[in-house]
């Protein structure tokens, strides 16, 4: 079996805003291994980005966390901002859509990989710089020892990608998370990074969540899917289970509002994603959901196992069995 | 076969780019779109996909005549767009529609949707009161009386598109060009707007452009597909012969890099991993512009341009060594 590398516990997020208090995160529970790549789908404010920010302890100081976060044993929940500096970019690493964001327009490439190395290990600025056009050369960058020379702007959306992940990856760190890493690039690219994403995985053994909206990204990448709906985990399982018959209303619907070759109509999802000012009570996919009943708006589902998923819906076992996805 | 609405032929549109470099002042060319012709039938959708930067954008504007061509004419109902006068442009303006990825910046935050949606019908003087005009529109699009009176900020993402696709039929259009029309939408608002598109095409028949970089979804709605690279079409044809069939390297390369949602098929699949980006459309590669990252380029591939020819499943592509 392999090692438990983080462990979510009853993860709660919750910001003051001017209209009032918005509980973006509303229990999460979340295990991933090393070696594994969990995907992590849902749609946009579902709380993907949260959730993952507050692992990473890089929410800003108005947001309230509750509940556990246990990096390989360590308690991230409560940490000082200097344990959490010590584990950022050590073991745990977090990359995001927009790399421009990640990199210093004024310093070159290499140094910037050097200095990510030097802050947690012992190296000579030589073996440093050494390193870096090492770590260049395992994310696909063709002449790397030339390109850590250069500066950011001297690089496309793809390749300033691909030094992020050089950077994230620097340290060997146990937990890398990938927040929409591909949905600003064009396809032939973002098929590109992924093949990256995966390499590193594979060669390091390192543990890898993936965010995103896109579950074809999911089909192609992922070992383990974990949907998201209103702050919460609805479902989760294996990619084949999950595709081949989904247990959630939820996920049902996401799978079948997609376009597929052949002509036959699409099956959007009624209504809207809610307010997370002033979420349903209850299961909060109620509003939208084809089942739903009287005691759906009473009771908050929690993940329980069903057959080889864990789905958070008080009906699962009624429902009627799903089409195949797969 | 339905009669042509829409004729491009060898349209051509290039930017200036004035670039300053120091005491040198140069001029750069873009070539946005070089030679591309296709026609779009009555009641019929043509899908325009490519990566971004191709030139799908700059087609659409050309055709509205948003921006003057370089060169190249553009036929709508048999008369030529370029050879008309103001007025008469103006006059078949109202038969040619867009409707652009953003629904947030495509509406007045101050006007009411009632407002925004009539102010087609206003700018062209239609004469008369549009209430009921609006309600039918907003009805057609599946939203009701009541919200004419509301103000964009409390519409969600999907109902504002249906909002801006409100106001591009408020005048009947012929033609409507969607460019990226559901990309900002989480994919189970996306059906709804798919849906609505193809209803409101069986019900009103007009023609759509589609625009969009998701090849999943233009697979669905497009009859005909026209595949861009760096300003150029390198294939066309039947949307089933396309995607069945791809003759380009680069609409196969394309295909193939397009992550499908069921992972047995994932598993399965045959993968082609292009190398590098796409080139500047500043200094175009000489010959077939796709040649820098193409598995199959030879020599001849920087020397002669290849010119769109019929393949034996039924498209038109433009390459010296098709995929069979
Ligand atoms: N800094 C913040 N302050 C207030 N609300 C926030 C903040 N960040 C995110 N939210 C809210 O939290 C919810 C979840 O956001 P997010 O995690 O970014 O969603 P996702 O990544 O799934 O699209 C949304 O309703 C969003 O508006
Ligand atoms: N107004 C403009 N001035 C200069 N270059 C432009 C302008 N509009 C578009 N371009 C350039 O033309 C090319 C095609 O752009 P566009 O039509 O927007 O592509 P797409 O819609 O396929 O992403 C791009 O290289 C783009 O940068
Ligand atoms: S708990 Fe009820 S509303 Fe929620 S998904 Fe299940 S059936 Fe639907
Ligand atoms: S013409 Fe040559 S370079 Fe261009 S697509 Fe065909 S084989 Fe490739
Ligand atoms: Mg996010
Ligand atoms: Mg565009």
């Amino acid at each position: 079996m392999a090692e438990k590398v983080l462990e979510i516990r009853d993860l709660h997020v919750t910001f003051d805003t001017p209209s009032g208090p918005l509980e973006a995160v509303r229990g999460i529970d979340l295990d991933v291994s090393s070696g594994e790549l969990l995907g992590v789908v849902g749609e946009s404010g579902s709380g993907k980005s949260v959730t993952f920010l507050a692992t990473m302890g890089l929410l800003p100081a108005r947001a309230r966390v509750t509940g556990s976060v246990m990096l390989s044993g360590q308690q991230l929940i409560g940490a000082s901002a200097k344990q959490l500096r010590s584990v950022r970019g050590r073991l745990l690493s977090m990359i995001f859509q927009d790399p421009l964001s990640a990199l210093n327009p004024v310093h070159r490439i290499g140094d910037q990989i050097g200095e990510m190395l030097r802050s947690h290990q012992n190296l000579s600025t030589h073996e440093a710089a050494k390193r870096a056009i090492e770590l260049l050369d395992i994310v696909g960058i063709p002449q790397p020892s030339d390109r850590a020379r250069q500066y950011p702007h001297e690089f496309s959306g793809g390749m300033r990608q691909r030094v992020v992940i050089a950077i994230a990856i620097a340290n060997n760190p146990k937990v890398l998370i990938a927040d929409e890493p591909t949905t600003a690039l064009d396809v032939t690219v973002q098929a590109q990074i992924l093949e990256v994403i995966e390499r590193v995985q594979e060669r390091f053994g390192t543990a890898v969540v993936l965010i995103t909206h896109d579950l074809g990204v999911i089909a192609r990448v992922a070992d383990r899917v974990n949907v998201m709906y209103a702050g919460r985990n609805v479902e989760q399982g294996t990619i084949d289970s999950l595709f081949d018959h989904p247990s959630h209303p939820y996920t049902r619907g996401l799978l079948a509002s997609l376009p597929r070759p052949g002509k036959q109509r699409l099956k959007p999802i009624t209504g809207f994603p809610p307010n997370m000012l002033n979420p349903p009570s209850g299961c909060a996919f109620h509003t939208r959901c084809e089942y739903a009943g009287d005691i759906c708006k009473g009771e908050l589902p929690n993940l329980v196992s069903f057959g080889d998923l864990e789905t958070a819906c008080v009906r699962a076992r009624e429902l009627p069995k799903s089409e195949s996805f797969a | 076969m339905s009669e042509n609405l829409l004729s491009v032929t060898n349209l051509v549109k290039n930017f200036e780019l004035r670039v300053n470099n120091g005491a040198r002042r140069k001029k750069r060319i873009v070539q946005a779109v070089t030679n591309v012709s296709f026609h779009v039938g009555r009641g019929q959708t043509l899908g325009l996909v490519g990566e971004s930067g191709s030139g799908k954008t700059t087609v659409g504007r050309c055709i509205l005549r948003l921006i003057e061509p370089t060169s190249g004419t553009v036929e709508f109902e048999g008369q030529d767009l370029g050879a008309l006068n103001f007025e008469e442009l103006r006059a078949l303006r109202r038969k040619m529609q867009i409707v652009f990825q953003d629904p947030f910046a495509s509406l007045d935050p101050k006007m009411t949707i009632g407002a925004s949606i009539s102010e087609p019908l206003i700018v062209q003087n239609v004469p008369g009161d549009h209430t009921d005009k609006v309600i039918e529109l907003l009805e057609l699009v599946g939203l009701s009386a009541d919200h004419a009176q509301r103000f964009p900020h409390e519409f969600s993402g999907g109902q504002r598109q249906r909002i801006g696709v409100a106001r591009a039929l408020a005048l009947n259009p012929a033609l409507i060009v969607l460019d990226e029309p559901v990309s900002a939408l989480d994919v189970s608002i996306q059906a709804g707007v798919i849906n609505l598109f193809e209803d409101l095409q069986a019900r009103l028949g007009m023609s759509y452009i589609f625009i969009a970089h998701d090849l999943s979804v233009v697979r669905h709605i497009a009859d005909r597909v026209a595949v861009m690279y760096l300003g150029k079409i390198v294939e066309i044809g039947e949307q089933q012969d396309v995607y069945e069939h791809p003759t380009h390297p680069y609409t196969k390369a394309l295909l193939s890099a397009v992550p499908l949602p069921d992972p047995k098929t994932e598993r399965s699949r045959h993968r082609i991993m292009l190398e590098g980006d796409v080139p500047s459309p500043v200094n175009p590669p000489s010959g077939c512009r796709f040649r820098t990252r193409c598995w199959k380029a030879q020599d001849v591939c920087a020397q002669e341009e290849p010119m769109l020819t019929i393949r034996p499943s039924g498209q038109m592509s433009a390459c010296h060594f098709p995929e069979s």
